[in-house]
């Protein structure tokens, strides 16, 4: 439905995961007239939403209430949650969720017929839906498929975006290579949401899946919009060594038990309850994933942990549960750990490791997804708003990409419609842009000789070696030294593939200079919070500091190499900070 | 010295070469790597102009399907020491266009999805604020099977079908055609029928049953394929025979 010709449209969405597609359904719903294109470097079924697997939080079940879920995502974040942003979203949730299963989410159900909710971690009532252990991968394929309904939903599937067009200081659609031909091209609309997911592969060792380079937040960075809270990054306490493969909080939520190499279950030792036989919400194995992830790191200065190829490990136990239960709940999680670990958990112990997992920060938004420039918004992982604070709760993050794409997606389609013509310059932006991709990657001659996966290698080094679970100053002035360094020579890229059809090397090599901007972000903001909160933990200051730093931390791109970070009062309505007590 | 194990690999790159070609590469033989890990080796440390697909390595995105040795598998849950001593051939998917190297087109597949509707059809639908359609577990598990495709194109790889009839609709988006009437939430099935049982549709698969063989996620679209015979049969004699019935 092209109202004003080929790559002219109402509202862009870049990124087709959950975040993009409820958007994309939203605009759709909003104003059936707009033209709306969804636009992905992969086809929208592959986007990372697939790989979710616990669940998805919201208050269904009489027993449950909506300060409750607030309280717990609030705490859960260390009180660096926007309160008003967190009481919209549980409000909004069960709609959300309702909405899905209207368009054929096989949710998981009681006898009745009725959606069946589990516990996760940090909630303190069972409220987390789920599709088994394949949650995000029946959400994602449910929204796609439904999706599929809407004509006025266009898609350019496989399009790498480069840089947004802006012009009179509104953004204006993105510059785009479509991979198969190489075609350089500008994709024009009156407002754009990015909704590209997180930036894991910043790190060596994530669950995150190939795809997830903070490609949105780096284009939004380099147009002048700040990414907020980019120090908080999650690691997950268990994933499978060498890997990385996820093994879900379902897997806890259902009983399972993290063991030292004595067997011991060492999360009592952390603050963090006493052990019982059956779970217990908010205590031990069904803590916040900070602490669990903290936990582990001090097992391991203990010796207390197993010592594998891969490093350090832990045991996860679910052998009690036996083959019924873990074939109806969390069928995937046998799957995973017998091809990828040759094991099999209804009778060996699994073995795992923090990884990294999700990040908390992102591009700052307000509650309805807009950024500091207008026309453009952004949703899900890519986008801070913030709900997750300084440590995100499991399962409130596939709700969040349906509750905020929704609102992004709503505000994106009023803002196309009240704009009625496009800048003069947007062509000669775009083929500005052409030259300069073509110049710095196909056309390149000279002394060129960087490789795009020696300097990836090195950049994750520095970032797990000084921007992981535990930081100093230090250790962050170290990994932001050697980010520079990298930077420099990435000058000097060199492509051994010139070939303008499906240039992989092409990809990640902007999938590089995209992740350099991310961390950078990431250890400038880690640098100057001088404090310890949520998942961000300051050997040096250990403390958490609500006097100084019950703020966000918002990084600009300057003229130089190092961001310039500022500071945004959290917003806070019902629930004043307070200690963040589990295990009682 | 490490071990190694042989790759040949088809390369095709269409402004240069005139025909595919086998390139072969010695890579290390590690007992934790699968297909992928040996591709992104030679596409990190030795030939930055290998092009292929994949992103999650936890066999769920459905990117990294190819044929190896002349089996259509996911190569990032396959072993390498699975094929010791080697050598392993690895090409495109079978039956589909190839862009470049190992990427073949996909849009014609995304097309075939999209016939069948696969989406919620009901006549009425029920407002948010109406709560939940009821679904027990057993009708859930009707259909959960079906659900569980991850779009990989194996099935259409595998079936000689495919291979002789391009349009034919194909095992996964039958089995996704199947997955939503088999959903007790959906009135959408004389839609789908409308598709399925016409020429490129159920009747053209003659059974050979190498789609549910080669899934990765026994979704069975084989079982799905046959079921809708049965069933569409059934209804096609209807309305047949019962011109002005309900089709």
């Amino acid at each position: 439905m092209a109202r004003y010709g080929p790559n002219v449209h109402d509202v862009l969405i870049v990124g087709g995961g959950g975040a993009g597609l409820r958007a994309a359904i939203a605009v759709a719903e909003t104003n059936p007239n707009l033209s709306i294109a969804v636009i992905s470097k992969v086809y929208p079924m592959r986007s990372h939403t697939v790989s979710a697997e616990g669940g998805a939080a919201a208050v269904i079940k009489p027993d449950d209430s909506l300060d409750d879920h607030a309280y717990d995502t609030i705490s859960g974040g260390d009180w660096l949650c926007d309160q008003d942003a967190v009481e919209a979203f549980v409000k909004e949730a069960p709609e959300a969720m309702i909405r899905l299963e209207h368009w054929g989410c096989p949710w998981s159900r009681e006898e009745n017929g009725s959606i069946a909710v589990r516990p996760f971690g940090g909630m303190k009532n069972k409220r987390t839906w789920f599709a088994a252990d394949k949650t995000g991968f029946h959400m994602l394929h449910s929204m796609f498929q439904t999706t599929l309904k809407y004509d006025p939903i266009l898609r350019y599937d496989e399009y790498f975006v480069t840089s947004l067009l802006v012009d009179e200081g509104r953004c204006q659609g993105v510059v785009a290579l479509e991979l198969a031909t190489g075609k350089i091209e500008p994709i024009a609309a009156k407002s754009v949401i990015l909704c590209t997911g997180g930036c894991g592969k910043v790190f060596p060792f994530t669950t995150n899946a190939n795809i997830k380079t903070g490609d949105g937040m780096a284009l939004a960075y380099r147009a002048g919009v700040p990414l907020k809270d980019m120090e908080f990054v999650q690691y997950h306490p268990t994933g499978l060594p060498f890997t990385g493969i996820l093994i879900t909080e379902a897997a806890r939520a259902e009983g399972g038990r993290l063991l030292n190499k004595d067997g011991y279950r060492y999360l009592q030792d952390y603050d963090l309850g006493i052990p019982e036989d059956k779970p217990v919400l908010r205590s031990m194995e069904l803590g916040p994933r900070d602490r669990l992830s903290q936990a582990f790191e001090n097992e391991k200065e203990k010796g207390r942990t197993l010592d594998g190829p891969y490093g350090a490990y832990v045991h996860l136990d679910i052998r009690h549960l036996g083959q019924e239960v873990i074939d109806e709940k969390i069928p995937f999680v046998r799957e995973l750990c017998r091809k990828y670990e040759n094991i099999d958990p209804v009778h060996e112990m699994i073995p795992v490791r923090p990884v990294v997992h999700y990040i908390m920060g992102g591009i700052h938004t307000d509650i309805n997804g807009a950024t500091s420039l207008d026309g453009l918004f952004a949703a899900g992982e890519t986008a801070c708003v913030s709900i997750n604070g300084a440590n995100r709760l499991g399962s409130n993050s596939l709700t969040e990409l349906l509750v905020f794409g929704a609102r992004a997606g709503s505000a994106a389609a009023e803002y196309a419609s009240s704009q009625s013509s496009f800048g003069t310059r947007l062509d000669a932006l775009a083929t500005d842009e052409k030259k300069r991709i073509e110049k710095t990657f196909f056309n390149s001659n000279g002394n060129r000789s960087e490789r795009v996966a020696d300097l990836r290698k090195k950049m994750h080094n520095a970032m797990e070696q000084g921007a992981g679970i535990y930081r100093t100053e230090a250790s962050l002035k170290t990994s932001g030294e050697t980010l520079s360094v990298l930077r420099e020579r990435f000058k000097k890229i060199s492509l051994e593939d010139k070939s303008y059809t499906f240039n992989t090397e092409f990809v990640s090599a902007m999938e590089l200079s995209y992740m350099f901007d991310v961390a950078e972000a990431i250890i400038e903001s880690a640098l100057k919070r001088t404090e310890s909160r949520g998942s961000h933990q300051r050997m040096d200051f250990p403390e958490r500091d609500d006097q100084n730093f019950l703020t966000h931390s918002l990084a600009y791109k300057t003229g130089q190499e190092i961001a310039r970070i500022e500071y945004l009062p959290v917003t806070i309505t019902r629930w004043p900070p307070g200690e963040r007590k589990y295990g009682q | 010295m490490e071990t190694t194990i042989n790759l040949q690999v088809l390369r095709y790159i269409p402004e240069k070469d005139p025909d595919p070609f086998y390139q072969e590469y010695e890579v290390p033989l590690r007992e934790e790597w699968v297909i992928l890990d040996a591709l992104n080796y030679i596409k990190d440390q030795i030939d930055g102009t290998l092009s292929y697909r994949w992103s999650c390595r936890m066999g769920v995105c459905g990117s990294c399907g190819m044929m190896v040795n002349e089996k259509p598998i996911l190569t990032c849950e396959t072993f390498l020491e699975k094929y010791m001593p080697g050598p392993i051939r690895i090409a495109p998917l079978n039956y589909f266009g190839v862009i470049r190297d190992l990427v073949v087109e996909t849009d014609g597949f995304m097309e075939k999805v999209k016939r069948v509707k696969p989406w919620i059809i009901r006549d009425k639908e029920k407002a948010p604020l109406e709560g939940e359609y009821l679904q027990t577990p057993e009708e859930l598990s009707e259909y959960k099977q079906y659900s569980m495709c991850i779009n990989c194109m194996l099935c259409y790889s595998a079936c000689p079908v495919v291979g002789l009839e391009p349009q034919f609709i194909g095992p996964a988006a039958i089995a996704l055609a199947q997955r939503y009437n088999y959903d007790n939430r959906d009135e959408g099935q004389n839609q789908r029928n409308d598709v399925l049982l016409t020429d490129d549709g159920i009747f053209e698969c003659t059974l050979v049953g190498e789609c549910s063989e080669v899934c990765p996620k026994k979704v069975d679209p084989a079982g799905a394929i046959q079921r809708y015979k049965v069933q569409g049969a059934t209804e096609w004699w209807t309305s047949v025979l019962l011109p002005f019935g309900k089709k």
